[in-house]
């Protein structure tokens, strides 16, 4: 009985089957890759607001602290959004004709809160809670880039898990003293031996177990 | 099936003798061994019996397969937008992200009991007792923790309506208008209605109007009222006094039908004080004894040291033996003189449904026996105007029959639905001229009312009440009323003429005109109380003996006993899915209410051991017909141990016809009201039951066996663990395993898998006293609010699939009429070497540093292999999205710290793992290790009894640690190596020494 299949067929089968890890494996990177990817993770996407609020001229230029709008970053989960009235402390004052500011007036005549668009957003099924990072020297800027720099507020980082984790994994490679925690300019001159004492000072453990977040 | 060789009631008796002292049991079934219940037991996963209920073909499959691949593609795309909306001007207290608590109070039947509101952004989602609080002591019970969802019902009345049209409160007001003009010439045509009043400023805004409008009358009615308590007292003291009772004090304490560990005024306060004194710790030498005389099994009975099963009739007999100090019955005998021994040192009390005869002989004993004053507190009336309810709705009824009332202004409560049967109450209401209801859900008064104004939750409104001692709370709102309800101050205030008062404004003149400054005022509603507003207490003793009532002994027929339900109430809670899904206490059905009766009874009705076994597989029961007074009525039956022969409970709240979806479809059940009789409130003799072998069984979901242990797999010292006293002191150390000695932790034995250490971290752990778990369901609906629970429904429950994380487990030990009970609550025992750990594929399930098995919801594919692999059969499985994302009012409702879980994913306790994290981080900013105590978890915080201890036990000298070193600890399977932080202390039990007939194990002897 005559072949059915050609001899190149047993060449054409081992390609095939060979090549099948190869394209598996390849389309698995790709789909990394892209959850990895800015698209996904939203990462450096600026999101126009209600007021063009710009953290470069209030943080950079004007030297006004995180803790003056984000008053709850060190008691609670939350670091706080400032209510209009934080807004109209300096704008009840300065440009009080400015038509980029209009809406903040309006809200403080009116009484309905200003809405702003969400930059940093995490999963439901995430806790973080702001107070202890900043509790135990995780600097503004390790997470949110250097805000002071920023016009309209983009995320810097990619908060995926494994980003989170690079950090709860090895804490004494990112953390700052505390008093440096809201300087958006510090960099560390000898994080090596600098990380693993203050990590001894301020007892930061790595936390990695699952309800450390998720619960 | 097979082929059912199930054992008659005789042979399950012999059964029980050979196994007295050896076996606990949780049912009837259990006991009878019955092939048809080994099979039950051995099911896996009975869930998975029910198939999809018609096939997929392959067309159908490959569509429904393409469309959730697309979909999946869809949903996958990129996270929503979301905003954030802060304050214009933001709150001072108020931080974003951490909670507030706000002290206020929970009124039912007048009383109230103290709470502390978490409130989340100004959104109240869990309620705790408050510790200040004389009644509450800072425990809850589920009516407390079910509330919040009562606040949010999107069922709730929110519109004033005239004739059922919608209509404004404007309108209401000017339809008042003629009436009270009538009123001010002819006040006697108007009449209003009320429940029962203790507080102060409604009171004062009562006489006020009675004072405005001459000859206008005030009646006051509530299905579950106190006026066997209140004519029993003034039987005994001569005129309208309240009481209450210090437990403390009590050496020994006798219960004539009374429930007060379960319900009623002060009973999470009375519950406290009574398990202070049965706390057995190493070297205790002497702890309390209860006697409890009752016809059905109350939560108060399961934990008495005697019980004495008789008919609910029987008890004014036995409570004249007491009295009179000599009794035929052996147990009876032993209690008086018990009694005589413990002079100024007793309590007897008499339940709340018991007649006036009972009561006032009760106060009588108490007197002979020199408790008045003592153990026994009387004091002024607590209500603003005690009346006996039946009475004063019996002189309504008349009115209106006689046409003398023009007008009627029901303020709360639902007579149509719940005035005893025989009064007609419709039938004369319709005979009024004005009608308007003001009440929380549009419901059958409602619709035959000419207005209806919705009323406003007491988490919406200000108001005051007094709790079981007379102490005043100021009820305080946490949110302004969500559905335009009203408050009662505001309606009488408007028949007043005060139009524009808010509820705020008058209670608050009206306290500020009794003492109050701006900071005492302030001070009280932090507090939570006002202090020293206790009534005294009165001296004075119980006179002459009552007479002897006039009473046919009731020879033929059945005793039907009537009692509220202990979950949804008089009704009042028939649409909150928490407590409709809760099971009752003593016999685990939800959703539903059924004729219960013991075995004997249930023979002789004809529904016999071989047809219940039967049905017991099938998950359904049979009907009786009902015949009492000339009513008929058709009742599912339940055959539950543990009661008086002849006697039959029947449990009302459930069958209305109206105010809201839960209430009149998924948990409608059975009106039982018409059996309820002016003259007999709370039932009586001469039933007729027979059950209806024609028609079709009714599914009932009975929680019973779901989850369970089989008792075969258990090692030889069991579940249940339990002594007497004096078996205890002969041998403290009674609940340990023989073979695996004093170390329940298992460290040191052998195991395949490595020790994890746990030295510089938290270990946390949990330890259960069962000798003073009373199985009330306080811990399991606190649990339900705190983590986000969803309820499943009837179907889904008698399919195994109720999600709570907590179940109290219930065993029966000994005779079938009148077995022990031992309640024994199973959270997740967060094993050091958990089976459910090594067997998920995907380790959506882990260990914590501290020792928790995590479950991290996100991870989880639905494999349930965890589940299959649990041993305490503690995880739960969302086989449906059972949470309703979709309903706007309940989205504020839930913890924003817990995650509401979907559908496909598995879910379990974590020892409130959110409370944990929360302490962890306010003592790591401090730099300083967790305190003992800083955790509560939810089950804990609201548990009466104190039963639930947790915390680390690496700290010797935490709590949890030295109950650990406890010689009666012990934990459950300890034999299968898994090494449970969750533990267990021994029931101890102290039956008096001359009635001590000693089951072998409770010696401490076991052969």
């Amino acid at each position: 009985m005559a072949q059915i299949f050609h001899r190149s067929a047993n060449t054409l089968s081992r390609v095939t089957i060979f090549g099948a890890v190869f394209i598996a494996g390849f389309v698995l990177w790709v789909i990394g890759g892209i959850v990895r990817s800015p698209y996904f993770t939203n990462q450096g996407n600026a999101l126009e607001q209600v007021v063009p609020f710009s953290h470069q001229h209030h943080v950079g230029g004007l030297g006004i602290d995180c803790r003056y709008c984000h008053t709850s970053v060190e008691t609670s989960s939350f670091a706080g959004i400032p209510p209009t009235s934080t807004c109209m402390n300096c704008h009840s004052q300065i440009w009080t004709n400015a038509s980029m500011l209009e809406p903040v007036r309006a809200s403080f005549r009116t009484g309905k809160p200003l809405v702003w668009n969400r930059v940093h957003r995490l999963p439901d099924y995430v806790h973080f809670n702001h107070s202890i990072h900043v509790a135990k020297g995780v600097g503004c800027a390790s997470c949110h880039g250097r805000i002071d720099k920023m016009n309209l507020v983009y995320q810097a980082s990619p908060l995926t898990m494994e980003w989170c984790l690079d950090c709860h994994r090895a804490p004494e490679k990112f953390i700052r003293p505390r008093e440096e925690v809201f300087n958006m300019g510090y960099v560390a001159k000898n994080q090596a031996t600098l990380g693993p004492e203050l990590v001894k000072r301020y007892g930061v453990k790595s936390m990695t177990h699952c309800s450390t977040c998720h619960y | 099936m097979s082929d059912n060789k199930t054992l008659s009631f005789t042979d399950f008796r012999a059964r029980v003798g050979d196994l007295r002292g050896k076996e606990y049991w949780r049912s009837l079934e259990e006991l009878s061994r019955s092939d048809v219940f080994d099979d039950f037991m051995h099911q896996e996963f009975p869930q998975q019996a029910v198939a999809l209920d018609k096939g997929v073909d392959r067309r159908d499959f490959m569509k429904l397969m393409g469309a959730s691949v697309a979909m999946a593609g869809l949903a996958a795309c990129a996270p929503p937008a979301e905003t954030i909306v802060p304050y214009v001007n933001q709150p001072e207290s108020l931080i974003p992200g951490k909670p507030l608590f706000f002290a206020s109070a929970m009124p039912l039947g007048g009383v109230a009991t103290g709470v502390l509101v978490e409130s989340h952004m100004n959104r109240p989602t869990k309620i705790e007792g408050n510790p200040s609080h004389p009644t509450s002591m800072g425990a809850s019970d589920a009516l407390m923790q079910a509330a919040v969802l009562g606040l949010y019902d999107p069922d709730r009345s929110q519109v004033v309506r005239k004739l059922g049209d919608t209509a404004t409160w404007g309108d209401f007001i000017a339809a008042l208008q003629p009436v009270v003009t009538a009123a001010k010439t002819n006040g006697s045509g108007l009449r209003i209605l009320t429940q029962t009043i203790t507080s102060p400023t409604l009171g004062a805004q009562m006489q006020a109007l009675l004072a405005q409008y001459p000859g206008m009358k005030w009646h006051q009615w509530e299905p579950v009222n106190a006026d066997g308590v209140r004519e029993g007292n003034r039987l005994a003291f001569g005129s309208y006094v309240h009481t209450h009772y210090d437990f403390t004090k009590a050496n020994v304490v006798v219960s004539l039908g009374s429930d007060f560990l379960g319900a009623g005024p002060g009973h999470l306060r009375y519950a406290r004080d009574f398990m202070s004194r049965r706390r057995i710790r190493n070297g205790a030498k002497a702890m309390n004894r209860l006697y409890a005389l009752e016809g059905s099994m109350s939560n108060t009975g399961s934990v008495a040291d005697h019980r004495v099963v008789v008919k609910p009739s029987q008890i004014e007999d036995f409570a004249r033996q007491i009295l009179a100090g000599q009794s035929a019955h052996p147990v009876v005998a032993t209690l008086i003189k018990d009694l005589q021994a413990n002079r100024g040192a007793s309590v007897v009390i008499a339940g709340d449904e018991q007649p006036a005869a009972v009561h006032a002989i009760a106060q009588a004993i108490n007197t002979q026996l020199g408790n008045i004053g003592t153990t026994v507190r009387v004091t002024d009336p607590i209500e603003v105007a005690p009346v006996n309810q039946l009475a004063s709705l019996m002189e309504l009824v008349r009115d209106m029959n006689a046409g003398r009332v023009q007008a009627l202004i029901i303020l709360g409560g639902n007579p149509v639905f719940d005035a005893p049967a025989d009064l007609q109450f419709r039938k004369a209401l319709e005979k009024v001229p004005f009608r308007a209801h003001h009440s929380l859900y549009y419901d059958e008064t409602s619709l035959l009312s000419h207005w209806h104004v919705p009323d406003t939750h007491w988490l919406e409104t200000w108001g005051d009440a007094r709790g079981h001692d007379g102490t005043v709370s100021i009820i305080q709102p946490l949110i302004a009323p969500l559905y335009n309800g009203r408050s009662v101050h505001e309606v009488v205030g408007a028949l007043i003429g005060g139009l524009d008062q808010t509820a705020y404004q008058t209670v608050r003149k009206y306290w500020f005109a009794n003492g109050a400054t701006e900071d005492t005022w302030r001070r009280w509603l932090h507090d939570g109380i006002i202090p020293n507003s206790a009534l005294p207490v009165k001296g004075g003793a119980a006179t002459a003996p009552p007479p002897t009532a006039n009473r046919q002994p009731a020879t033929e027929g059945i005793e039907l006993e009537l009692r509220h339900d202990p979950t949804i109430y008089d009704g009042r809670f028939a649409n909150n899915s928490w407590l409709q899904e809760l099971p009752k206490p003593q016999t685990k059905i939800t959703w539903d209410n059924v004729l219960i009766v013991g075995p004997k009874t249930a023979d002789k009705i004809g529904f016999d051991t071989d047809d219940r076994s039967e049905l017991f597989n099938l998950k359904k029961t049979r009907f009786a017909e009902v015949a009492y007074r000339g009513v008929t009525m058709r009742l599912p039956v339940w055959v539950v141990p543990g009661y008086a022969e002849d006697v039959a409970t029947v449990y009302f709240g459930y069958g209305r016809l109206a105010g809201g979806s839960v209430a009149t479809e998924k948990g409608k059940g059975f009106n039982t009201y018409p059996l309820r009789f002016s003259n007999a409130l709370h039932g009586g003799p001469g039933a007729k039951i027979t059950i209806d072998r024609g028609s079709k069984p009714y599914p009932v979901a009975c929680t019973q066996e779901h989850q369970s242990i089989d008792p075969k797999d258990v090692g030889e010292r069991g579940i249940i663990r339990s002594a007497t006293l004096a078996g205890y002191i002969a041998n403290p150390k009674f609940a340990q395993d023989p073979h695996h000695g004093s170390d329940v932790s298992g460290h040191g034995s052998e195991s395949m898998y490595p020790d994890w250490d746990y030295s510089n971290n938290h270990a946390w752990a949990m330890v259960i006293d069962t000798s003073v778990c009373t199985g009330c369901n306080g811990c399991v609906a606190a649990c339900q609010a705190e983590n986000n629970i969803a309820t499943v429904g009837k179907e889904e429950v008698v399919r195994e699939r109720e999600m709570h994380w907590l179940r109290i487990d219930r065993y029966y030990r000994g005779e079938v009429e009148n077995p022990e009970v031992f309640h024994q609550p199973v959270p997740c025992m967060q094993c050091e070497l958990a089976p459910c750990e090594p067997v998920c594929p995907v380790e959506a399930t882990s260990h914590s540093d501290d020792g928790l098995n995590d479950m991290t919801y996100n991870r989880c594919v639905g494999t349930r292999y965890c589940s299959n692999n649990c041993p305490y059969k503690v995880r739960r499985f969302n086989f449906f999205h059972y949470a309703d994302y979709d309903t706007p009012a309940l989205k504020p409702m839930r913890n924003p710290d817990v995650t509401v879980r979907t559908r496909g994913v598995m879910e379990k306790c974590t020892y409130c793992v959110q409370r944990i994290n929360a302490a962890k981080i306010e003592a790591e900013k401090e730099n300083r290790r967790v305190r003992d105590g800083e955790v509560v978890t939810a089950c804990q915080q609201a548990c009466p009894t104190q039963a639930i201890v947790f915390g680390d036990m690496n700290d010797p000298k935490s709590e949890v640690a030295q109950l650990k070193a406890q010689h009666h600890h012990y934990a459950l399977l300890e034999e299968l190596q898994t090494r449970p932080r969750t533990t267990y202390l021994g029931n101890v039990r102290n039956p008096h020494p001359d009635l001590a007939t000693p089951h072998k194990a409770d010696t401490g002897h076991e052969g």
